[in-house]
C-alpha cells in the first residue's frame, strides 16, 4: 500500500514556554523541537500496516521552515521510505492554508491513505487533515483508535473512542484518516535507522500555501494564581473551612 | 519531568543531527525501558537481562564498529553520547555495553582474522551470543603484564590453565576473550587473545558475591581447567600486552563519557530536589551552601563535557592517544564520584533511599573509578607521559 504520513514540527511539550517580544508567537530560544506526538502514532500506524502487508511504501510529508527536514528525517530514522518538505518560511496557523498545499501534493500521488495525527501538540486544531480531505474529496475519519483494513476489497473499519462508547466506521480506500494516541505506541528510531535515514530521499519544494484568512491577535497567560490561605489546622479548622467555601467561594 | 540532559555551553550546537538523534533514542529507551527496573535490579543484586534484546535491536552494541558486521557504523562521539545516556541509568548496563562492545567485539574486530569476524561480530551484535573479557587476575589488577594464566600449544590447538577475576558479564557470557601467555610467564610479549566459547569443558563462572557498588552487574569469577581450544581461537593478529591495553582504550574512553552521564544524573536529580524541598520556609536551592554545591558540580560537568567532545572528535580523526584517554578517565570518573557524593549529601536523608539515583551512582562509581584503570594507575600514566619516566 502507498500511504502518506502528513506529519508537524512542533515545541516539546516538556519544555517551559515564554511568550516572545511580537506577543504573537512563542520565544523560540532553547527550545527544543520534535516530531508531534499524535504525527508519531500516524507514522507507526503507516509503518505497521505496511510491515504486515509487504510490499508499500511510506512517504512523510511536512511543511515548514528547513528545519521541518530534521523532522522528517526523524520519520525516515523510524522507517519511513522517503520524505517531502513542503518549503515555507513558517507554519501559517491557518490550517485551510496548509491543506491546500498539503491536497495540491498529494492529489496525484497515488496514495492508498493519508495519515495524520489527530492534531498538532502545539496549536491544537485537529483542522489540517479533514480539511485536506474535502479538498481532495475523500472520505475521512478523525480521531481514530483502531483500525483494520480487509485485504483486497479496497475497503477499512476504524474505531473512534467516544465518552463510555466506542464507534466503528467503515471507509473505502483512498481514505484520510486522523490518528489518535493509544492506537500504538510509536517505535523509537534504531542507530541504524537513524544512519540510513541519511541515505533516504527528501525532495524539497515550495509550499503553495492557500490564501491566510487567519492570523493570531495576541497570546496571553493566564492570570497568575493568588497565593492560598492557610485558616487553621486540624478538625477545628473544618467549619471555617467549609463557611467560606459556602460564603466566600461560593462552590458549596 | 523527564530527564533533559545538562548542557550550559550549548554543545549540543556542536554535535551533528545524527549524533543528536542517537543520543536522544538511547535516552528514551533508558526512560523507558531501564528506569522503571533499576531500583529493584540494584536492591536485588541483578542485571537486567531481559533488556539485551531491546539494547540490540536499538543498535547499541559495538555501535561504532562498522555495518557489515551488522554494526550500526557510528562515530566515535555518537558512541560516547551512547555510553553517556545508559550510565545516566546505571553503571553496571553501561558496564554490559562496554564489555560486549569494546572488549569483546572490539578485539574481535581488532585482532581477529575475516572468519572470526564474520562469525562473531553479527551474534555479539544482535545480542544472541553474550560476551566477557578476561584479563585482570587475583594477583594481577594493575599489572596484567604479570599474569598466570597460560595457553599452551598442542598438535591440534591450544590448553588454557588459569584464573580471571572481575570478570563482568562473566555468568551470563557464552563467549569469553582470554588473555594468557603462550611461552615463558616473565614473558609478556608471548601474551594472546583467545575466543573461548563458555560451553567448553573446563571453564566455569561463579558470581561474585557481596559488592556492595555496580549491584546490577554481573561480576564473576572464571577458572581455566585444560580447556582445549582449535587452532583458530587464537586471535591471529593480537601480540603482547599491547593488545589486551588497546581494548582497554577503547573501554576507557567509553567511560569517560559514560561517567560523565551518572554525574549529569546526580545533578539533575540535585536541582530538581533543591527547588522542591523546603526547610526553614524556603526551598533549599535558596541557599547558599547548596547553590555552592550546584555551582561546583556545573561547573566540572561542563568541563567533562568539553573535554570528552574534543576526544571523541581525536579518536574520530584518528589522532587520538592512550595517555589523552587516561587524562579523560581519571578527570571524569572523579567528577562523577566528587557529583554523586554532594548530590547525596544535598538529598539529606532521602539522599540514601534507593528511590532517588545519587547514591545508587555514588557507589556505583568507586566500581568505575578503580576498574579500567584505578584513577591513580591514570596518574602514573600521565606522569610517564610527562617526564618520560615510569614510575610504576
Amino acid at each position: 500500500m502507498k500511504i502518506a504520513v502528513c506529519i508537524k514540527r512542533v515545541p516539546d511539550t516538556e519544555m517551559r514556554f515564554a511568550i516572545a517580544p511580537d506577543a504573537t508567537s512563542i520565544d523560540q530560544t532553547g527550545l527544543k523541537f520534535d516530531l508531534s506526538d499524535f504525527d508519531g502514532y500516524a507514522v507507526e500506524v503507516a509503518l505497521r500496516l505496511n510491515e504486515q502487508n509487504p510490499p508499500g511504501e511510506v512517504v512523510a510529508v511536512a511543511l515548514g521552515p528547513d528545519a521541518a527536514q530534521e523532522t522528517l528525517r526523524k520519520a525516515l530514522s523510524m522507517g519511513v521510505d522517503r520524505g517531502i518538505h513542503l518549503a515555507a518560511a513558517q507554519v501559517p496557523f491557518d490550517g485551510l492554508a496548509i491543506a491546500h498545499a498539503l491536497a495540491a501534493e498529494l492529489k496525484d500521488g497515488g496514495f492508498d491513505l493519508i495519515l495524520f495525527g489527530r492534531m498538532a501538540t502545539d496549536t491544537g486544531n485537529g483542522t489540517v487533515g479533514p480539511m485536506t480531505a474535502e479538498l481532495l474529496g475523500l472520505p475521512c475519519v478523525s480521531a481514530v483508535s483502531g483500525l483494520e483494513l480487509a485485504a483486497g476489497t479496497g475497503t477499512g473499519t476504524a474505531q473512534r473512542e467516544l465518552e463510555g462508547a466506542t464507534e466503528s466506521l467503515s471507509f473505502p480506500l483512498p481514505a484520510v484518516l486522523t490518528i489518535d494516541e493509544g492506537i500504538a505506541r510509536p517505535r523509537l528510531p534504531s542507530l541504524k535507522g537513524i544512519m540510513a535515514a541519511k541515505k533516504k530521499p527528501v525532495e524539497s519544494r515550495p509550499a503553495a500555501l492557500g490564501p491566510i484568512r487567519l492570523t493570531i491577535d495576541k497570546l496571553e497567560l493566564p492570570p497568575e494564581r493568588a497565593a492560598g490561605r492557610i485558616i487553621g489546622e486540624g478538625a477545628g479548622a473544618v467549619p471555617e473551612l467549609i463557611r467560606l467555601l459556602r460564603d466566600e467561594a461560593k462552590v458549596l | 519531568m523527564a530527564f533533559d540532559g545538562v548542557d550550559f555551553y550549548q554543545l549540543d550546537t556542536l554535535l551533528s543531527e545524527e549524533e543528536r538523534a542517537v543520543r536522544d533514542t538511547v535516552r528514551a529507551w533508558v526512560d523507558e525501558h531501564l528506569m522503571p527496573v533499576i531500583a529493584d535490579c540494584y536492591i536485588e543484586g541483578r542485571f537486567p537481562k531481559e533488556l539485551i534484546p531491546g539494547l540490540a535491536e536499538l543498535g547499541v552494541l559495538g555501535a561504532n564498529l562498522p555495518e557489515k558486521y551488522g554494526c550500526a557504523g557510528l562515530n566515535n562521539v555518537a558512541y560516547g553520547l551512547i555510553m553517556q545516556e545508559l550510565e545516566r541509568g546505571d553503571s553496571g548496563i553501561r558496564s554490559f555495553a562496554s564489555v560486549q562492545g569494546a572488549l569483546v567485539m572490539y578485539p574481535i574486530f581488532a585482532y581477529g582474522s575475516e572468519e572470526q569476524r564474520s562469525h562473531w561480530l553479527p551474534r555479539l551484535a544482535s545480542g544472541t551470543e553474550i560476551g566477557c573479557f578476561g584479563l585482570t587476575e587475583p594477583d594481577y589488577g594493575s599489572n596484567p603484564a604479570g599474569m598466570i594464566t597460560t595457553a599452551k600449544e598442542t598438535a591440534d590447538g591450544w590448553v588454557l590453565n588459569g584464573t580471571k577475576m572481575w570478570i563482568t558479564n562473566g555468568s551470563q557470557a557464552t563467549v569469553a576473550i582470554v588473555w594468557a601467555k603462550t611461552g615463558a610467564l616473565d614473558d609478556s610479549k608471548s601474551i594472546r587473545g583467545f575466543i573461548v566459547p563458555t560451553g567448553t569443558k573446563g571453564y566455569t563462572a561463579k558470581d561474585q558475591k557481596g559488592k556492595l557498588s555496580l549491584r546490577s552487574s554481573d561480576t564473576s569469577e572464571i577458572h581455566l581447567e585444560d580447556v582445549h581450544l582449535p587452532k583458530d581461537a587464537l586471535l591471529p593478529k593480537s601480540g603482547g600486552i599491547k593488545s589486551p591495553l588497546g581494548c582497554l582504550t577503547q573501554a576507557r574512553y567509553g567511560i569517560s563519557w559514560g561517567s560523565l552521564g551518572a554525574a549529569m544524573a546526580c545533578y539533575d536529580e540535585a536541582v530538581r530536589y533543591a527547588r522542591d524541598r523546603v526547610m526553614f520556609g524556603k526551598p533549599i536551592a535558596a541557599t547558599q551552601i547548596q547553590q555552592v554545591r550546584l555551582a561546583e558540580m556545573l561547573t566540572e560537568i561542563t568541563k567533562a563535557q568539553c573535554l570528552v567532545l574534543t576526544l571523541g572528535r581525536l579518536k574520530d580523526k584518528g589522532t587520538m592517544t592512550p595517555q589523552q584517554v587516561s587524562l579523560a578517565k581519571r578527570n571524569n570518573v572523579n567528577m562523577a564520584c566528587e557529583c554523586a557524593r554532594e548530590a547525596r549529601r544535598l538529598l539529606g536523608a532521602n539522599g540514601i533511599l534507593v528511590e532517588y539515583h545519587s547514591m545508587r551512582h555514588m557507589a556505583n562509581l568507586e566500581s568505575v573509578y578503580t576498574y579500567e584503570g584505578t584513577h591513580d594507575m591514570h596518574s602514573l600514566i600521565l606522569g610517564q607521559e610527562i617526564t618520560g619516566i615510569a614510575a610504576y
